[in-house]
């Protein structure tokens, strides 16, 4: 007689292709998922309260540290809350050199996820093609910030310092290697038919449930709800450029792999844009290092790589942030992770979690 | 020409005499011969596993725009010897939970057939170890053995990626065992021996690759599944099984799986260029030489293949092996015995 078992297996904490240390406690019948649940918190590092006990200053290096892999748009995203609150104007040369390097962080963080993606699924060297990119990015936050991954570089009021001499060529230089990059990518990874047949149709996420787990970012844009922050609730000076909001038709894995590469192409536009209308002046506004902003509260939210990123900050007049709370994009994201794998094989669990890109720094603060 | 062409063959005719002048009779001189041969062939492996890993690393930072080893050595070519002396040093480690015997035994399950299939190659005119005269017949039956080996590996670890590696190893390799001989029928049709050394030597005209593509096709995509290598590397399936079979090997024990998967490379790119690519004939070249390219070639379309591709998920490879790797190598089958009757 012939009996069968269900087979518990813990994925992660430490495991190849969690991205970090995210565990996924599955249960398989052979192959096949019966269910998976995700536990996370293996990196909480009670960043949301450390930042309550320092000066708001003191808790932007902190926001390096939430998504590591786009360190300048949760700069972004938190220095323009607290501008919110102090009501400063930022000068236009700043605002910017803010979009160039949100933009940047936005292509450097979508190579990532593309390396690591075909890492997943068994390829190997397109992503060190990424990197190899990536690095030349990498190399512009050095010249600019003196950090390569966690920056501060964006501050209350403006930014830390003025773009340093030849940037723009060397700027324009990557972009045109992100260019390259993408079309090798095409070559090497979205043609193959192996490629394809691990993608198509595999984690199918429909829209209706993408809005009610609150996805954001790619992964909702790939499942087709044109949603982005950039053009629904524009911030700093986006309302100027020219991009198109990429989507996808059937929301599977390979449409948000589609969405990121597209969205590549959209972000050199933009830089090539910004640069082209850079204009001369000051990088910051006159704002007191020791900020004191009047009591309230103020909740701004940016269109990060990974979606939807949001920082809710409150005031009570002192110079430490009374409240400061982190609206995650990948956390909500992960969620939707067990409804996308049931019923799907071990290996779909592998491509389907590299596709919700997530970042463990981000997840767990 | 012909000193150099029979260079191996002489140095082998001088240590037999060397024995002979001993006082040995024909017999035991035999019997002597077949261990030096078995001692030069357990070298040569031993070379291949440690430079086939220097050429993949090399080959795979061509592919990637990087060096590759180049540290230990001239151009890094010490660097798999120094690797193998760190695997020697470290400690033997088993898991509590695992099967003792098992997990023990089953690294040499997964090697000793990867060395025995060398035994029949033919490296060149009258250059094999044991000419059988059902070589090709000794080489599958050899080498379906490694199965066991890996599904011992998976077993005995106790561990559940392991485990999970472990079924995969054996329904992929049955899967594709069954398209691997069926392609390499046609060529047996067309010589009427299972003798590698014939069936080299009836490829003097024309290489077996024109008339037998197909076959050739559908032997090269089962011989990638059969060696574990991408996009078939589903047993170690690193992405999602961490490093599938080989999970709970370290040290020594591993050292042997990696010994036995480029043992392994190298001789199913052996009976690929024995069966379809005229095994050691050419022009010019002497014709271990020429033996000797054509694999290396093999190899390195192996090893391309490997820097290129992503990974087939398991359903996806049994539906490759079954619905239509073995359709087409029947196929060639019915389509060389035809042809052979109208021709032949």
């Amino acid at each position: 007689m012939l009996k069968t078992q269900e087979l518990t297996l813990n994925v992660g904490p430490q495991h190849p292709a969690t991205h970090g240390v995210f565990r996924v406690i599955l249960t398989l019948d052979g192959e096949n998922v019966v269910d998976a649940k995700p536990v996370v918190g293996y990196l909480h590092r009670g960043i949301e309260k450390l930042a309550e006990g320092g000066t708001y200053l003191q808790a932007l290096p902190l926001t390096d540290r939430l998504d590591y892999v786009s360190a300048m748009c949760n700069n972004l995203a938190y220095v323009q809350t607290v501008e919110k609150l102090l009501e400063v104007e930022v000068p236009e040369r700043a605002e910017y050199i803010r979009v160039i390097m949100a933009e940047l962080s936005r292509i450097a963080s979508h190579l990532i996820f593309t390396g690591t993606f075909s890492l997943d699924l068994g390829a190997f060297t397109p992503l060190l093609y990424c990197f190899r990119t990536r690095e030349l990015i990498l190399d512009l936050f050095e010249a600019v910030s003196g950090q390569r991954m966690t920056f501060s570089y964006i501050r209350f009021g403006g930014v830390a310092k003025d773009l340093p001499d030849g940037f723009e060529e060397k700027c324009r230089e990557a972009l045109g290697m992100v260019r390259k990059n993408i079309d090798d990518l095409n070559t090497i990874l979205t043609g193959n038919e192996i490629f394809q047949a691990r993608c198509r149709g595999v984690g199918v996420l429909d829209p209706e449930l993408a809005v009610e787990y609150g996805v954001t970012g790619p992964i909702l844009r790939a499942s087709g709800v044109r949603y982005d922050v950039r053009k629904d609730d524009p911030y700093g000076i986006y309302d100027r450029f020219d991009f198109e909001v990429p989507t996808g038709t059937n929301g599977d894995t390979l449409d948000r792999y589609l969405v990121r590469v597209a969205e590549m192409g959209q972000s050199a536009r933009i830089i090539e844009q910004a640069l082209d209308q850079l204009p001369k002046g000051e990088v910051a506004a006159k704002v007191p290092r020791n900020v004191k902003p009047v009591v309230g509260e103020a909740y701004h939210h940016i269109e990060g790589p990974r979606g939807d990123l949001g920082f809710f900050v409150v005031s009570d007049g002192s110079p430490k942030p009374y409240r400061w709370r982190v609206r995650s994009p990948a956390f909500v994201n992960i969620s939707v992770l067990p409804e996308l794998v049931r019923g799907l094989k071990v290996a779909d669990l592998v491509a389907i979690l590299a596709s919700l890109d997530p970042v463990l720094g981000e997840i767990d603060r | 020409m012909e000193t150099i062409n029979n260079l191996l063959i002489n140095i082998a005719h001088g240590i037999r005499g060397f024995i002979l002048s001993y006082g040995a009779t024909g017999d035991a001189a035999d019997l002597l011969m077949t261990v030096v041969a078995a001692a030069i062939l357990l070298g040569i492996i031993g070379f291949v596993g440690l430079y086939g890993i220097y050429a993949e690393r090399k080959i795979a930072g061509f592919f990637q725009e990087r060096y590759g080893p180049n540290r230990v050595g001239p151009y890094g070519l010490l660097q798999s010897v120094a690797d193998g002396l760190k695997l020697i040093g470290k400690e033997d480690l088993r898991p509590a939970g695992a099967d003792p015997w098992v997990f023990t035994a089953a690294p040499y399950v997964v090697l000793t057939p990867a060395v025995m299939v060398w035994a029949v190659l033919p490296f060149s005119k009258n250059i094999v170890a044991v000419d059988l005269n059902i070589g090709i017949l000794y080489v599958v039956a050899v080498s379906s053995v490694t199965t066991l080996g890996l599904l011992m590996a998976g077993w005995g670890s106790n561990n559940k990626y392991s485990l999970l590696g472990g079924m995969r190893s054996v329904a992929q390799m049955i899967s594709y065992e069954i398209p691997l001989v069926f392609s390499l029928m046609g060529v047996i049709m067309i010589t009427g021996s299972l003798n590698l050394s014939d069936i080299v030597a009836a490829q003097e005209r024309v290489w077996f690759i024109v008339p037998q593509i197909l076959g050739f096709l559908v032997f090269v995509c089962a011989a990638t599944a059969e060696l574990n290598r991408v996009p078939f590397d589903l047993t170690e399936g690193e992405s999602e099984l961490t490093a599938g079979t080989y999970t709970e090997y370290s040290g020594m024990r591993w050292a042997l799986f990696f010994a036995a998967e480029y043992a392994n490379l190298f001789a199913v790119s052996a009976i690929a260029t024995t069966f379809f690519l005229g095994g050691w004939q050419g022009p010019l070249l002497p014709p271990y030489l020429w033996f000797f390219i054509k694999t290396c070639g093999m190899i390195f379309f192996f090893m391309w293949l490997r820097w290129t591709l992503p990974r087939f998920r398991i359903d996806q490879v049994l539906n490759f092996g079954w619905k239509l790797l073995l359709p087409l190598s029947i196929a060639n089958i019915f389509i060389t015995g035809i042809g052979h009757y109208l021709l032949g």
